[in-house]
């Protein structure tokens, strides 16, 4: 039989469908969502495919029910999805948080447009980018990757599914307008050539299980509804057992743990793409569709013969302090320039790792247009002298 | 950066022991609540107790499998009533126990499932998504407990408040029109709507039953007293006076008649079954209406391209 969740082959669609696509070829099966520009076109692709696979997709009445639906259907074992845009993402913060808490993993598309409020909502905007991190209240970490082309969607789409169920945590595409609407060539593998991972499930019986009592790498091993375990889940704080504790120990051991399991694990997560960094005297950090603008400038730059290089962000959470820390420490080294279509917020992180040791020069664009290369190559050129 | 956390106290041998709590298992129906789970967190004259008592002889009766029944809960003191049951319990955030259950029951259909929360949850932070479940006519059974006001933050105002209640954010008397409940469950679509008061133990529990074996979006209202938020400040009296109240105002009503069913301070109380229809569910029109049509919708394109 054919397999009709992997359209294998060669295809000409944009990064939201690629991202659907995406969420396909990984298993997902239960999307629930609520229309919004520009990140409509995954919905709709969704509400097509999904039935013809058996799944099952359900618009609801609004984001906060969406990002619920989706933690009630990963607790049912689903690997679950929804997508949304900045007015959207805003109201998925307080199920978000949930997700931390509860340790559900699922997947949540934020194709950016410009905000702040209803703002631009047909154009782009990389404004959400620390409301990936610390959009919902309380302290958790989240992992965020972001795709610079459909082709990109598509794979990262299935990362974050990955992702999210070896680390129980939700994880979100953070794609943007440009990449959503971008139609370009998309190369969809054989299935048996998509690794797929799936959670972590007990291997002990009901009456030795406690939902939350980590393995030793502090992931806790996830039982499914109707299983016969009888766990009890609650966004409180709550003990190993999963049952409310109201005391800073319990507070202590929990959020430590939270923070903990991807911050210990970041090595093994963060992705970057790197380019003529040996000998760069300017380093431009970005992602997302700035990254393609700023791979021209780069290329361009170079064969002007200046030593610029880069580093593009694939996955924007965790941040790849590591890397920052060590060019900023590489003697050529002598300045960042972070390209990124907001008022400065991966900047804040590169001038964080940098320390001191290399100076750092944020690119900023407000939303509603991509960089244009002529402008950024000004940039960089006054960043070399 | 470098990160100095203090130290979290590692798990004690009496932390690692809970769940096996002195006394578990005396009781007859202990087997339906989460060992060392009790005492519970509900004052003395509060229904909430009286409506999880229901709820347990409901699963008792009905035979309901256990391994297969899931609990969900939103915010509030009601809500609390998930995590003391020896099920799959989920307490969630304040308003979202509907659209969770959703999520858990339509990506596992085999699942009974049963949201447990307050009137504040349920219809004020929660009020868009009740009416859509009762709407998209999803197999939930919904046991709404109302008492009248915010218990577990004090007593504040909502949407349940009567008109001339007494709270700490209504303290000249709310001014507010109330929701009426079951009139709303039933005019946003619910298959099967209920009001009971927690006196009336059997007939909650019937309904419970009722409402589960119910394909289905099934409402249930539970009026409950809240002594210590809501009757001290309306002088209702003790828990036990308001039983004898629900004793002396209530009846039975045949028909859901919007003024009849309406709540007042202490007016009349109507009780009974008032919506038990039969009508496809969320999944039955998403199978004959979705589901079926993409799969004939595929073999056509598959022909054509033949």
């Amino acid at each position: 039989m054919e397999n009709r969740a992997v359209l294998t082959g060669t295809h000409f669609i944009n990064g939201d469908i690629a991202c659907a696509e995406g969420g396909l070829a990984a298993g997902c099966r239960f999307f629930a969502g609520y229309p919004i520009t520009p990140a409509t076109e995954v919905a709709e692709r969704m509400a097509r495919r999904l039935p013809q696979v058996g799944g099952i997709y359900i618009q609801m009445e609004d984001e906060l029910a969406s990002m619920a639906a989706i933690c009630g259907a990963s607790c049912s074992g689903a690997r679950p999805m929804t997508s949304t845009s900045g007015p959207g993402f805003s109201l998925m913060m307080e199920n978000i948080g949930l997700a931390a808490m509860l340790e559900t993993p699922c997947v949540i598309a934020n194709i950016q447009r410009a905000g702040p409020s209803t703002g631009l909502p047909t154009l782009v905007g990389q404004q959400d980018v620390m409301q990936a991190r610390w959009g919902s209240h309380g302290d958790y970490e989240i992992i965020a990757l972001s795709p610079e082309s459909p082709q990109e969607a598509f794979e990262l789409t299935i990362d974050a599914f990955n992702l999210a169920e070896k680390y129980r945590v939700p994880v979100i595409l953070l794609s943007d307008e440009i990449i959503g609407h971008m139609t370009e060539k998309v190369v969809i593998p054989h299935p048996d050539e998509i690794e797929i991972v799936k959670r972590r499930s007990p291997n002990i019986g009901p009456k030795d299980y406690a939902p939350y009592y980590p393995d030793e790498d502090d992931i806790p091993p996830m039982s499914t509804a109707g299983d016969g375990y009888h766990i009890h889940a609650t966004g409180l704080t709550h003990n190993e057992h999963g049952y409310p504790d109201i005391s800073a120990d319990a507070q202590e051991r929990l959020v430590q743990r939270l923070v903990r399991k991807i911050r210990s694990n970041a090595d093994r997560i963060v992705r970057t793409e790197n380019l003529y960094l040996d000998d760069a005297e300017v380093v431009m950090v970005s992602y997302g569709c700035s990254g393609r603008t700023t791979r021209e400038v780069v290329e361009t730059a170079r064969a002007d013969g200046m030593k610029v290089g880069m580093v593009r962000l694939i996955t924007v959470w965790p941040f790849a302090e590591q890397l920052i820390r060590e060019l900023a420490e590489q003697s050529s080294v002598g300045a960042f320039v972070v390209v990124e279509i907001n008022s400065g917020q991966i900047a804040l992180e590169v001038e964080r790792c940098a320390g001191g040791n290399a100076e750092t020069v944020l690119a900023g664009l407000m939303g509603g247009r991509m960089f244009a290369p002529d402008e950024l190559y000004k940039v960089v050129k006054e960043a070399v002298l | 950066m470098k990160n100095i956390f203090i130290d979290a106290p590692p798990l004690t041998p009496d932390q690692a022991k809970l769940g096996r709590s002195k006394g578990y298992g005396d009781h007859p129906l202990d087997k339906y609540l989460k060992e060392g789970r009790i005492p519970h967190i509900w004052c003395s004259g509060c229904g909430i107790g009286i409506v999880l008592t229901a709820f347990i002889k409901a699963l008792e009766k009905s035979g309901a499998d256990p391994d297969k029944t899931v609990v969900v809960s939103g915010i509030g003191c009601s809500a609390r009533s998930a995590g003391y049951l020896n099920l799959d319990t989920y307490h969630t955030t304040h308003g979202r126990a509907i659209p969770f259950a959703t999520g858990v029951k339509l990506a596992n259909p085999e699942l009974n499932v049963v949201v447990i929360s307050g009137d504040g949850d349920l219809f004020a932070i929660g009020g868009n998504h009740i009416i859509h479940a009762a709407r998209r006519n999803i197999d939930l059974s919904i046991i709404c407990v109302n008492n009248f006001t915010y218990g577990m933050t004090g007593g504040q105002g909502g949407p349940t408040t009567p008109v001339g209640a007494i709270s700490t954010t209504t303290p000249y008397g709310a001014s507010e029109y109330p929701f009426n409940l079951v009139y709303m469950a039933a005019a946003a679509g619910a298959s099967y709507v209920a009001r009971w008061t927690v006196l009336h133990t059997r007939e909650l529990r019937d309904a419970m039953i009722d409402s589960m074996s119910k394909p289905g979006f099934s409402f249930i209202e539970a009026i409950s007293p809240c002594p210590t938020a809501h009757a001290r400040r309306n002088k209702l009296g003790s828990g036990l006076d308001i039983m004898r109240y629900y004793k002396e105002k209530s009846y039975l009503a045949d028909e859901l008649d919007r003024d009849e069913t309406a709540l007042g301070l202490a007016d009349k109380i109507a009780i009974g079954k008032f919506v038990d229809v039969e009508k496809p569910t969320y999944l039955d029109m998403y199978n004959s209406h979705v589901a079926d049509r993409a799969a004939q919708a595929a073999k056509k394109k598959k022909k054509k391209k033949k």
